[in-house]
């Protein structure tokens, strides 16, 4: 079993999305919302441009911090997220988090999603069970 | 003005997913996730699953279909030129295997005006075909200048 307690880092994790990455991620998850695939469009409605999806960022989250159970999906228990700002293609993000409870093997972790200055997932907190 | 909230405890119809293998392959790649389970057959009967696993964020494809309908409700009645997904909690169960059928039931459980911003609070509910809650979900919308 890895051994956590209160206040220690997790491992950070970068993650870099292509420019096309938002038009896979539609593909796959069935989300073809304009402002994530249409430059033209999501400047027209005032955005910088086509912005990632919230659930995609979401999911580098809990890739994140899976990490601290070598990827085992079972591990993950529960993740609650606030999204803020808009993520965007071809920046990196860095996924960190700080250990906030340490109970035997269930460890929940708070977690955040930042793109340059802009945090883009905060206030999140992943709980997960060790083995 | 002040949000309309008739459609506080409305439940919506249950929808079915049937999750495929090459669905899960599809949205293992576009997330990234390096763990062979979500690829390989093999690879995830090793490590003890029924068959190839889903990522845990999966939960966002096979619960859509019944979140569609819920929040474009007109009852519900968001703005949608105003609204972001704000924020998203899942908790998980049973883990979800290529082959499973899934059923997800979608309810509003919150609407409510905060700081000039209405508040849109779902939950939905998913289960296996043996009846074993794989997630269960809460979903926040908020719509400015309600």
């Amino acid at each position: 079993m890895v051994m956590v307690k209160r206040g220690d880092s997790t491992p950070e994790f970068k993650v870099t999305p292509d420019k096309y990455l938002p038009h896979r991620y539609a593909g796959a998850s069935g989300d073809f919302n304009p402002i994530h695939i249409d430059p033209e469009l999501a400047k027209q409605v005032g955005l910088p441009g086509n912005i990632l999806h919230g659930l995609w960022t979401m999911a580098q989250v809990a890739v994140a911090n899976t990490q601290l159970a070598a990827g085992d999906p079972r591990a993950l228990k529960r993740l609650s997220v606030q999204f803020r700002g808009v993520g965007l293609p071809e920046r990196e993000i860095t996924v960190t988090g700080t250990v906030k409870q340490a109970d035997g093997n269930r460890v929940v972790i708070d977690t955040v999603a930042t793109q340059g200055e802009n945090a883009i997932i905060r206030n999140a907190e992943a709980e997960l069970e060790l083995s | 003005m002040t949000v309309k909230t008739e459609a506080v405890g409305k439940k919506w119809p249950e929808a079915t997913y049937e999750v495929g293998l090459e669905k899960i392959r599809e949205y293992a790649n576009a997330i990234g996730v390096a763990n062979p389970v979500h690829q390989d057959r093999e690879e995830a009967t090793a490590a003890g699953f029924r068959d190839v696993v889903a990522p845990p964020m999966f939960c966002v494809v096979y619960s859509a279909r019944a979140m569609g309908p819920a929040i474009l409700d007109p009852e519900v009645g968001m703005n949608f030129a105003a609204m972001v997904h704000g924020g998203q909690e899942f908790i998980w169960g049973e883990p979800v295997c290529s082959g499973d059928t899934i059923t997800t039931s979608a309810s509003c459980t919150e609407i409510y005006e905060k700081d000039g911003k209405g508040f849109y609070v779902f939950e939905s509910v998913s289960t296996n075909q043996d009846g074993a809650e794989t997630v269960r979900a809460t979903w926040t919308n908020i719509v400015r200048g309600v």
